[in-house]
């Protein structure tokens, strides 16, 4: 499997649309520090958005907010969307499964790469975001959600914690865009297909009556990491996450694996 | 090492709703053939061959490849098989060598001396750092060579290689087939170009329309097509005449000639019959069917 693993991550390392998604998830907190800089006035109706300029610490804390609309769901979809579609049309599908590997070897192998790839894009965001911010605005403590100060060094951690914790529901969208590019073939249709369902999860969450699923659909997994920023932390919610998570991911990653492992392999 | 033949299926079918691909296909190469498997376009041929390397799963019947059958057990079926259908693939981003290092590694490693052999083999080691998205057919077919030869295989499914090669390409593969064949591998060849078949396989298989319409050794299907004769004389409507008195059947006159079937003895005497009745005799000569003709008259007589 870690060979397998190894050249999924290769594959995608030769790809232009790997650079184009993780640029995409780095030039997005450059860009919103730019603008911040040159204007005045903040995204400040947003958790930590007032304390943008207190310190480079609050920066990627609020771009995660706006890119989990549909920047890192499309980032995601990118190549989650493509990983199986793209060897199915070009037909080096059939040429690893006539080598010395098992179906599920390579399914796993493909997951694992898309995976890497989405906690990549993530933590890229994160790392930019709070360099390029603290470049502008200094990195000082951080003001929590629930007002008390956090020192720089323990709001980094928290920030690591996040990032992690974020990326888990990106996983859940990671693995709906998998079993999409298994199931149709076409890498487009998969990446169009899961961005459209990472965008009906956000609607979910904001319609009116939706109130007693919210808490377990995905868009609402992306504000887990609130709970980190509370004193006390509030566990709560990212308890919820993980295994609301782990079910996003799990369904569509079984069904994906079932389709993988009986498909005729045929040509496109 | 299993005395399982390389390839034995038994009763492969293939269904695509009603359409049936494959139909009751009972085929058994052995160890050390070069074995082609004839037929038109759209007979079944690449069907049976994904079949064969676990790439569909058959409706009934089953294959099994040195005794396993990849349905059954997965890759592990699969160990000393290598080849392609359709036509070899790879990642146009990566290099042809990078393309083998890749699929060496999904075979568990092999030294990069392997690699540079294999390369040399096809004679592509001076493009072997090039992106194979800039390969021409023919590289890319001989590419996919390369990276059967990597597994070091006991037997070698090849769809149709020299499909869209240049004559000198084409000459070039054949010669490889050749080799390897020389090199105790025993090869599966799907193909419907006849002379290729003719010039490179012992056995053949001719499928038509998902059914095997013909199994045997190539000389057996050749010998078949013997015992034809043309016929030139000074005088055909007489000469045709001698040859009805003989008990022949069918002796047609077709562009100036006769043609008729008949046993060696047969001739003699007929030779005889016909100086005796004082026709001349400009060309008796006998024909042996060609594959082409042999092949043709099969797939076409069962349509």
């Amino acid at each position: 499997m870690t060979r397998v693993y190894k050249w999924e991550v290769l594959k995608l390392l030769a790809q232009k649309r790997t650079y184009l998604g993780l640029g995409a998830s780095m030039a997005v907190p450059l860009v919103f520090v730019i603008v911040l800089t040159i204007q005045k006035g903040g995204p400040n109706d947003i958790p930590l958005g007032r304390y943008i300029r207190q310190t480079g610490l609050a920066t990627p804390f609020v771009v995660l907010f706006f890119m989990s609309i549909w920047a890192f769901p499309l980032i995601t979809a990118l190549v989650a969307g493509d990983i199986v579609a793209a060897e199915s049309h070009n037909g080096t599908l059939k040429t690893i499964l006539t080598r010395s590997r098992d179906r599920g070897e390579i399914f796993a192998g493909k997951v694992a790469a898309a995976f890497t790839y989405t906690v990549l894009a993530v933590f890229a965001m994160g790392v930019v975001g709070l360099v390029a911010a603290s470049v502008a605005w200094g990195l000082h403590p951080l003001t929590s959600l629930s007002g008390s100060a956090v020192s720089t060094g323990h709001g980094i951690w928290l920030l690591f914690l996040t990032l992690l914790v974020y990326s888990w529901p990106m996983a859940g969208i990671a693995a709906f865009g998998l079993m999409l590019s298994t199931i149709t073939r076409n890498s487009a249709a998969s990446v169009v297909g899961t961005l459209m369902w990472a965008l009906l999860m956000q609607l979910l969450g904001v319609l009116p009556g939706t109130e007693p699923i919210r808490p377990y659909l995905l868009g609402e997994q992306f504000q887990a990491w609130h709970g980190f920023l509370r004193t006390p932390a509030d566990w709560v919610p990212v308890v919820r996450a993980l295994w609301v998570c782990a079910l996003y991911v799990a369904i569509p990653l079984f069904a994906g694996y079932l389709v993988f492992l009986r498909r005729d392999v045929a040509g496109e | 090492m299993s005395d399982a033949p390389p390839i034995e299926a038994r009763g492969l079918v293939k269904r695509y709703g009603e359409l049936t691909a494959v139909d009751r296909v009972e085929l058994t190469v052995e160890r050390g053939d070069v074995f082609g498997y004839l037929g038109p376009n759209g007979a079944g041929k690449t069907t049976s061959l994904r079949m064969m390397l676990g790439l569909i799963a058959p409706t009934e019947g089953r294959v099994r490849l040195f005794g396993l059958d990849p349905h059954e057990v997965g890759a592990r079926a699969l160990d000393g098989v290598a080849g392609f259908v359709e036509g070899p693939r790879f990642y146009p981003y990566l290099s042809g060598r990078k393309n083998l290092r890749l699929l060496a590694d999904l075979d568990g490693g092999v030294a990069a001396s392997r690699i540079e052999e294999v390369l040399d083999v096809v004679e592509l080691r001076d493009r072997g750092k090039d992106r194979v998205g800039g390969y021409s057919h023919g590289m890319r077919q001989r590419l996919g060579i390369a990276a059967s030869l990597l597994r070091e295989p006991r037997l070698l499914l090849l769809d149709e290689p020299t499909t869209g090669l240049d004559p000198a390409g084409m000459r070039d593969m054949r010669e490889l087939v050749k080799r390897l064949s020389a090199d105790g591998i025993t090869i599966l060849l799907s193909s419907h170009i006849l002379a290729e078949v003719e010039e490179l396989c012992n056995r053949v298989a001719i499928i038509r329309r998902g059914s095997i319409i013909y199994e045997g050794t190539l000389g057996e299907l050749l010998q078949s097509g013997g015992g034809d004769y043309r016929l030139r004389t000074t005088d055909q409507e007489r000469a045709r005449a001698v040859l009805l008195a003989h008990g022949v059947q069918g002796a047609d006159l077709v562009d100036g000639e006769l043609r008729f079937r008949a046993d060696a003895a047969e001739v003699e005497a007929i030779s005889i019959a016909l100086g005796r009745a004082g026709v001349g005799i400009s060309a008796l000569v006998p024909h042996t069917a060609t594959l082409e003709e042999l092949f043709l008259g099969m797939t076409e007589q069962a349509a």
